[in-house]
């Protein structure tokens, strides 16, 4: 008996989440709309307010002037997104892959965890505000401040995920390892590691938020182009059409990030797919 | 009888204040099906914690093939109380994690597997993940991949404590009928007296915390038993007897 052949459950016909585009299509239809709807509502008051209160579009714009903005801005709009992806993806694999060497690191030697530990936690409690300018002092309008800020932003939380992923290894599973003569590293490869995919991917999905964020803080306390340099010069213009369309896009970016490591961890984790039953 | 394959003499263990074993004398023959019979919290558990050297013994002496136990590598193969099976892996590679321990190739570890399947029942399930399996194949995964390791002795901590009373009692029969056929050297930890007198040669009670030997009792039934042997008067006989043994032992407290 396959694991596809499975008793029906409660939930609607259309969400029982049976393979089969439509099935799944309904499905996240049946998810999403409350969310749509609750937004959907948002940006309708908005509009009628701005279009009936008198308020002026140079305080309030409209969402549909925000549309237009957008698309007639496109091209300005993609040239700086572009580089914001870029200092938010390579600050995101910096930030990642020292998360991960730190965290091993930190599980092999237990003292340095206490050593290590506040001075990450001091880390976080440094205002972006007023870092983000002495990062840009120190290392110019490049990308580099950048990748730096991004890291700086999303090192931690993601180093936490690991470390706590490595510890909610079940205690029976290592002890079984033992008894298998396993070694050390062993243990790690074969239990703890894998143990902490889950929260990797948790830690993944709160950092790649910060992660944006961080790179347009970094845009904005100077860069040659990027979304935050351009939300910065539309303010200074009085344009707050244009600060909202970038504004826009940056959402519109992290929410893509968002959505591809949700599509990571679903292609990274196929166990987790397949459900209860299917037994005898 | 023959040397005895496992022995223990006097040996006890504490963790920090709490006395957890006071002092346990056993010993299981080669090819021999021997159970640990006490209530909860007894130190059982901690009993395979010593065997497997995760911890070291508070005192006594341990010997395996009459030399002292020094390094438990290699001799025992041990089943965890939950079966520790790892969600991550499908049902083979769970069952070839000893020998990916002992650096067999995967090819080959899958070759040495793939015999045994059909009698553990997981025939056709090679390729699920644990979360697809039933309590029961879950179990037998569990079996598979203790069995597999090829050493001289099992270590099993109640291996059907989880299962319900039906999977529970079939697990147990085919156990028993798997036992028959492979004869493993067997150490089974267990809170089940139907259970410990269904699959056993011989029958160790222990005590409440500290854990002491209170009784020990032979299992002479024929083989292979079915429910018609286990409704014998010997074997109601020796069931009252393991009973009145756990319950004189002030083993289980009314608050
Ligand atoms: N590593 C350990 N450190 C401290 N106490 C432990 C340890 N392992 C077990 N214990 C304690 O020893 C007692 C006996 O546990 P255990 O051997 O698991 O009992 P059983 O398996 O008979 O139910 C319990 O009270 C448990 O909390
Ligand atoms: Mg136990």
């Amino acid at each position: 008996m396959s694991a596809d052949a499975l008793p029906a459950t409660a939930l609607p016909r259309a969400a029982r989440g049976s393979p089969g585009l439509l099935g799944r299509v309904a499905r996240t239809i049946h998810l999403a709309w409350p969310a749509t709807a609750l937004v959907a509502a948002i940006v309708l008051a908005w509009e009628f307010y701005a279009q009936f209160s008198g308020i002026k579009p140079t305080i309030l714009p409209a969402p549909s002037r925000v549309l237009a903005q957008i698309i007639e801005n496109r091209q300005a709009l993609v040239d700086n997104a572009i580089p914001t992806l870029i200092a938010t993806l390579s600050g995101f694999t910096l930030s990642v892959a020292s998360a991960f060497l730190s965290s091993v690191l930190v599980d092999f030697v237990r003292p340095l965890r206490r050593a290590l530990f506040p001075v990450f936690i001091i880390s976080q409690t440094l205002p972006l505000v007023a870092i983000a300018p002495l990062v840009v002092l120190w290392f110019g309008f490049g990308l580099l401040p950048k990748i730096l800020l991004v890291a700086l932003v999303t090192f931690f939380p993601m180093m936490v995920a690991l470390v706590q992923g490595y510890d909610s290894t079940e205690k029976d599973m290592e002890w079984l390892l033992r008894s298998m003569g396993a070694s050390r590293a062993q243990v790690f490869l074969k239990a703890r590691l894998p143990s902490a995919i889950p929260f990797f991917f948790t830690g993944l999905r709160i950092s790649i938020t910060y992660a944006v964020v961080g790179a347009i803080f970094a845009e904005y306390a100077g860069a040659a182009n990027g979304l935050g340099i351009y939300m910065l010069s539309a303010k200074n213009n009085f344009r707050p059409d244009l600060v909202l369309a970038a504004v826009f896009c940056s959402a519109l970016l992290t929410l893509i990030l968002f959505g591809g490591t949700v599509l990571i961890q679903r292609l990274a984790t196929p166990w987790e797919r397949v459900r209860k039953g299917g037994g005898k | 009888m023959s040397a005895p394959r496992l022995s223990l003499s006097h040996v006890s263990k504490r963790f920090e204040t709490l006395d957890v074993l006071g002092d346990i004398s056993i010993s299981v023959a080669p090819g021999e099906f021997v159970s640990i019979l006490g209530p909860s919290g007894a130190g059982k558990s901690t009993l395979f914690q010593i065997l497997t050297g995760s911890t070291p013994p508070g005192g006594g002496v341990i010997a395996f093939d009459g030399e002292e136990l020094k390094d438990a590598s290699g001799k025992f193969a041990f089943m965890p109380q939950r079966d520790a099976l790892m969600p991550w892996r499908r049902v083979i590679d769970n069952a070839i994690l000893g020998l990916e321990v002992q650096g067999v190739r995967r090819a080959e570890a899958y070759g040495r597997v793939a015999p045994l399947l059909a009698q553990f029942g997981l025939a056709g399930f090679e390729r699920h993940y644990p979360s697809q399996l039933s309590g029961g194949m879950r179990q037998r995964v569990a079996l598979l991949r203790t069995v597999v390791q090829d050493r001289q002795m099992l270590l099993l901590d109640e291996p059907f404590g989880a299962l319900d009373a039906l999977t529970r009692a079939s697990m147990q029969q085919w156990l028993e009928r798997m036992w028959e056929r492979h004869r493993w050297t067997a150490l089974l930890i267990t809170h089940d007296v139907r259970e410990a007198v269904f699959l056993s040669d011989r029958i160790y009670v222990l005590s409440a915390r500290p854990a002491r030997v209170i009784r020990e009792i032979k299992v002479p039934l024929p083989r292979p038993r079915g429910m018609r042997e286990m409704s014998s008067p010997q074997a109601t006989k020796i069931e009252a007897d393991l009973l009145e043994a756990l319950l004189g032992s002030s083993a289980i407290e009314f608050a």
